[in-house]
């Protein structure tokens, strides 16, 4: 009886030592230990290769990565309350509606050092890592050396014969549409913002209705397109094509009236470790890091400064979208007016779909 | 007999009651995990989709579905597809179910195993195989054009036909399965009988044997059918965007309005919608007597 007592408290004494010692252990990681969140794929590969890793081997922290699907499972956990990432990568778009939304904390601009990036490129809650554009690509089988070259030149479907692909959901599907009926790039947004100006558009998308073959929804999708000669003319991000380009598919592009976007990295709230995150994403927004990211996709630095390193590839450089020749014949994304309209317009754009 | 039962009549009935309550135990688990698993989260989704962003109630998410056109699409356009690939399952599998149930056992089971094949490959895997084959360079058109069957590349693929190809090939074997079996359990006699009394083969195929397949075939169908409403995947990969059924209504309502409630009330309305058809069969037909086992 006594003996049973006696093992029956060692038992308790372990176990709250190991209690005790796991608390420690979390106290001690705690302060080091930094979780980012990704998309995955070669996408956060490069990123884990350029960013990531070298930023927390710099910082002197052990870095955690995850993959995620989008801001939508930050969602969840926030409902949940169980918040266990540091830093999520999202879309500009996403990013701006859920910081408006409030799960996103504001970033601390005193740390993240953002005065020499492209400009809009750094919002409240969301600091740029990558600008990617959303770019008019073609068949050069099909078109030769003669492809089009405007948004006009999409929807001309005399001088252009040939199947088209667009995209299924509005996110930069009606700017396009208002360039090639006229509008010119710097009053888009403010046409789509007065009353008819959504319309307009989605007119103009349905006339090209007929000769749209697929509707694309996913940018591995758009790029598969193009390699297997689906279609002729097709929108799509920039870094996608160069990848099934390399891969021998027969596409090129242009940044003309491109739609410039970018990735971006925010803090939600309730991050576990929110100071360190600040100063992590200062780290990789200095210009060495941003340059190095070049190398696995050509998507373009935010920061000015890493063009001037001399670590990018002069003539690779100009196939970045963030590269001042190419930055200047396109539009900038406007994040306050997907935030207040894109409801309204998806609805629309979707009853024209399914018309 | 009263009187020697009348000692032990007490225990019989505990052991009676002991007995079912071990079987309810059985069966315990079985109903837990039902209940954990599917009734509360289904009945959380209903719950939200009767809740607005602020948390209130609010029939917002049902009013956006009569006031936008495009939901009323995608629901039609999902009861097209589903009809359309159970029509296409029956056309395909009702004859092949029928020459398997004419083969000796040991052929008919290989065959089986060849109908059966496909279940062992994931549904993405044959949904993308799918892709290869019909897209406009695909193996399809560039052998057809080769050897002269048609001129210009058939639109294949990111369209309706795709999706039916696709989703035919995955429910078929939903259709031919219950109809293989009902027509196994089928009595050889019957079909002698008739011959016997003077039908030709045709009229005791018609007279006979196809009323007494029916409710495998009507099983098959009904399974085929509510599986097809809720397809994403193929519809998503082979329908170019423009076979926009409810599911995929659900996926992009989830991204847009990151919302649980706009996107539970489309599930919402298509189990009431489903149980309204399915109630509509049982009155044409027994369902109790289908789903119970065909015609054994």
């Amino acid at each position: 009886m006594n003996n049973n007592k006696k093992s029956g408290s060692r038992i308790a004494a372990i176990l709250l030592g190991g209690l005790a010692l796991s608390f420690g252990a979390i106290n001690a990681s705690a302060q080091q230990t930094l979780t980012v969140v990704s998309f995955g794929g070669s996408y956060q590969e490069g990123q884990s290769k350029a960013l990531f890793q070298p930023a927390a081997k710099a910082l002197g922290i052990t870095l955690k990565e995850e993959t995620y699907t989008g801001i939508a499972d930050l969602r969840l956990k926030a409902k949940a309350g169980a918040v266990t990432w540091d830093i999520v990568a999202s879309g500009s778009g996403s990013a701006a509606r859920a910081g408006a939304e409030g799960i996103l904390d504001k970033l601390d601009y005193k740390v993240i050092d953002t005065k020499d990036f492209l400009p809009n490129l750094a919002g409240d809650y969301c600091v740029g890592g990558d600008v990617f554009s959303t770019v008019l690509a073609w068949n050069t089988k099909t078109f030769g050396d003669n492809g089009p070259k405007s948004w006009a030149d999409f929807w001309d479907v005399k001088k252009f014969p040939g199947k088209r692909s667009y995209r299924k959901g509005v996110a930069g599907a009606l700017e396009p549409a208002l360039m090639a009926d006229g509008v010119p790039a710097d009053k888009v947004y403010e046409v789509l913002s007065a009353p008819g100006g959504i319309e307009r558009a989605i007119k103009k998308v349905k006339e090209l209705k007929p000769h749209v073959a697929v509707w694309w929804s996913s940018g591995a999708q758009h790029a598969q397109l193009m390699k297997d000669g689906e279609v002729d003319m097709i929108t799509g991000w920039n870094g996608r094509f160069d990848v099934v380009a390399k891969d021998g598919a027969k596409v090129a592009y242009t940044f003309n009236q491109a739609l410039l976007d970018y990735d971006c990295f925010a803090v939600p709230k309730g991050a576990p470790n929110k100071d360190l995150a600040m100063k992590f994403l200062a780290e990789i927004s200095k210009p060495q890091y941003q340059a190095e990211f070049t190398k696995y996709i050509t998507y373009g630095p935010t920061n000015k400064k890493a063009y001037d390193l001399g670590t990018i590839d002069a003539a690779y450089a100009k196939k970045l979208p963030s590269h001042p020749d190419n930055a200047k014949n396109q539009l900038t994304i406007n994040l306050e007016w997907y935030i207040k309209f894109e409801a309204q317009a998806a609805a629309a754009y979707e009853n024209m779909l399914s018309e | 007999m009263t009187v020697i039962a009348a000692p032990n009549a007490e225990g019989l009935r505990r052991d009676a009651a002991v007995e079912r309550l071990q079987l309810f135990a059985l069966g315990g688990p079985a109903v837990l995990l039902v209940i954990v698993t599917m009734i509360v989260p289904v009945g959380w989704l209903f719950w939200l989709s009767f809740l607005n962003d602020a948390g209130e109630f609010s029939l917002e998410h049902y009013r956006r579905m009569l006031v936008q056109p495009s939901y009323g699409r995608a629901f039609s356009l999902t009861f097209e597809v589903s009809f359309l690939t159970t029509a296409i399952c029956i056309v395909l599998g009702y004859p092949l179910a029928y020459v398997l149930s004419q083969l000796p056992r040991r052929a008919a089971n290989i065959c089986m195993i060849a109908v059966m094949l496909p279940f062992w490959t994931s549904l993405l895997v044959r949904t993308y195989a799918w892709l290869v084959l019909l897209h406009r360079q695909g193996v399809i058109n560039t052998w057809g054009i080769k050897l002269g069957l048609w001129e210009a590349p058939l639109p294949l693929v990111h369209n309706l036909n795709g999706t039916l190809i696709g989703m035919v090939h995955i429910m078929l074997p939903f259709l031919i399965l219950p109809v293989y079996s009902s027509m196994r359990a089928i009595d050889r006699d019957y079909l002698k009988a008739a011959a016997n009394l003077g039908a030709s083969p045709t009229r005791a195929f018609w007279l006979v044997f196809l009323p007494l397949s029916l409710p495998g075939l009507l099983a098959g169908s009904l399974i085929v059918f509510i599986l097809c409403l809720g397809f994403y995947v193929t519809p998503a990969v082979l329908g170019g965007g423009k076979v926009t059924m409810v599911a995929n209504r659900i996926a992009t309502d989830i991204e847009l309005f990151f919302n649980w409630g706009a996107a539970s009330s489309l599930g919402v309305v298509l189990f009431v919608l489903t149980g309204l058809i399915l109630y509509a069969a049982s009155r044409l037909v027994r369902l109790d007597r289908l789903l119970g086992g065909g015609s054994h």
